[in-house]
């Protein structure tokens, strides 16, 4: 285990698996997202049953896990790599071959932190620790998540982070899912397209999945 | 025709070095790129000045010496090609042409244009081998190999060591000759044997001398002269995953 490790290989399995279980994660919170657009009723019994269910609750320190990982040995991977290129080439002619993304996922990767930051701020510590104004719902009292999200999705600024969030999310999903993908071994030359594919649609149904309620609620919002 | 050359001059591995541009006329298109850099040199020499070391050997792209990074790409702008099959039709008249060494911490520049690209031989050493008793050599056809795995195999051995791969990825990454390496004798059952401790002593030497991470991005893959794919990568992946567990 030390030389699997120890080694940048080893490292990177550990970046790639991570990251292929963040991108489980993804799908499940798109899911749970989308059940808004079901209205008030059916996203807090659903976001209720999210924040009681023992299983759900149990997989929580298991995600947060995953994130540090993937944050920690990446950000690590990237300073290594640093180093191995003192000194720059004068003029770069990155001719096909590589895309931008793949090329400044570390970059991405910080934005996405920061946006996680004042995601995490609003929605879940909120909703764990906080206080949020209650409703009842078939006779049981539960957290009132819907107007907790849909006021902030009601606030121009935040909806245009959250939007921009996304594209970079997406960006950096373009390249994280294939490259994990190879990462874990799970490439050849038949593959390699169908990989490529396969991570650039899941990214743009991710990133329009996910940008499309803000800018829904937002909408909605001026209207009425 | 006449070409404007900006090269790295660099007098040994502690000077500081820096671009030194020349005017370079009566240049023709038939050259070679190297013939051009022979002629410069020539030039050079009739001036009294030191002529631009670069390292060139077979000239027929099979050495892999020829390590010059063109225009911001490593062997220059035609793609599956070394440097020294590099003619001057891809050049204008009158363009600039910026010629750098490689650029990695593991590759430091001896002199002008050379860099010590001894770091490869290393990690060849480490496993890039198979154990036989030396003797008479055993019946070709006595181990059959299907035809496919013969020939991925062969894909994976025609890389000639240039460390273009290297010189192009933004990490500083020696992958792509690694994976090639493995790859090649992954694939045949000769390889088998030590193919476990090969793959991890392989890696953990890459590391050791200072190469970076690979982040899958491909750009070794275009840029390599032998059109070495990184579909090898994922194999030594594979390799050292299961050397692992
Ligand atoms: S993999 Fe390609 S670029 Fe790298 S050393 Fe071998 S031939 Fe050169
Ligand atoms: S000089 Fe041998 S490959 Fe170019």
């Amino acid at each position: 285990m030390s030389t699997f490790l120890g080694a940048s290989v080893g490292r990177k399995l550990v970046v790639g698996i991570s990251g292929l279980f963040l991108v489980l994660f993804l799908v499940v919170h798109l899911v749970v997202n989308l059940t808004l657009l079901a209205g008030p009723e059916t996203y807090n019994t659903v976001a209720h049953w999210m924040g009681t269910n023992p299983a759900v609750l149990g997989m929580r320190p298991v995600l947060v896990l995953g994130l540090l990982l993937h944050i920690a040995v990446s950000m690590y991977l990237s300073v290594s790599n640093l180093r191995a290129r003192p000194r720059r080439y004068l003029k770069v002619d990155p001719a096909g071959g590589s895309t931008w993304a793949s090329r400044n996922m570390f970059i991405l990767g910080v934005c996405i932190i920061l946006f996680l930051a004042l995601h995490l701020s609003s929605f879940s510590i909120r909703m764990t620790f906080g206080s949020v104004d209650m409703v009842e719902i078939s006779g049981v009292l539960m957290k009132d998540a819907y107007a907790l999200v849909t006021t902030r999705f009601s606030l121009w600024w935040y909806v245009s982070l959250y939007s921009v969030a996304m594209v970079l999310l997406g960006l950096h999903l373009a390249h994280g899912v294939q490259s994990s993908l190879q990462t874990i071994g799970l490439n050849d030359h038949r593959w390699r397209e169908r990989w490529a594919s396969l991570g650039l649609a899941y990214a743009v149904v991710v990133a329009v999945g996910f940008a499309i309620l803000p800018i829904y609620f937002f909408v909605q919002a001026q209207m009425s | 025709m006449k070409i404007k050359l900006k090269i790295w001059r660099q007098e040994s591995a502690e000077a500081k070095g820096g671009f030194v541009s020349y005017d370079l006329e009566g240049v023709s298109k038939e050259m070679s790129f190297l013939e051009m850099l022979d002629y410069l040199n020539s030039t050079l020499i009739e001036g009294d000045e030191e002529p631009v070391a670069f390292e060139h050997d077979c000239r027929e792209g099979i050495c892999g010496c020829c390590s010059l990074f063109i225009n911001g790409r490593p062997h220059g702008p035609a793609g599956e090609t070394t440097t020294c099959e590099l003619r001057m039709t891809q050049f204008e008249d009158g363009s600039e042409i910026v010629i750098e060494p490689w650029r990695s911490r593991v590759f430091p520049v001896i002199r002008d244009l050379i860099v010590d690209r001894s770091a490869f031989d290393k990690i060849l050493q480490a496993g890039g081998f198979i154990s036989a008793n030396t003797g008479a050599a055993p019946e070709a056809n006595s181990i059959p190999i299907a035809k496919h795995k013969a020939d991925e195999a062969f894909d994976a051995a025609i890389c000639v060591g240039c460390g273009a791969c290297v010189a192009s990825c933004p990490n500083g990454s020696a992958m792509l000759f690694v994976a090639a390496k493995v790859s090649q004798l992954a694939l045949l059952p000769q390889g088998r044997a030590e193919a476990k401790k090969r793959v991890r002593k392989m890696v953990a030497k890459m590391d050791e001398l200072g190469f970076g991470a690979c982040g899958n991005i491909g750009a070794c893959e275009a840029e390599c002269p032998k059109g070495i794919k990184i579909s090898h990568i994922a194999r030594l992946n594979r390799e050292f995953l299961r050397a692992s567990i």
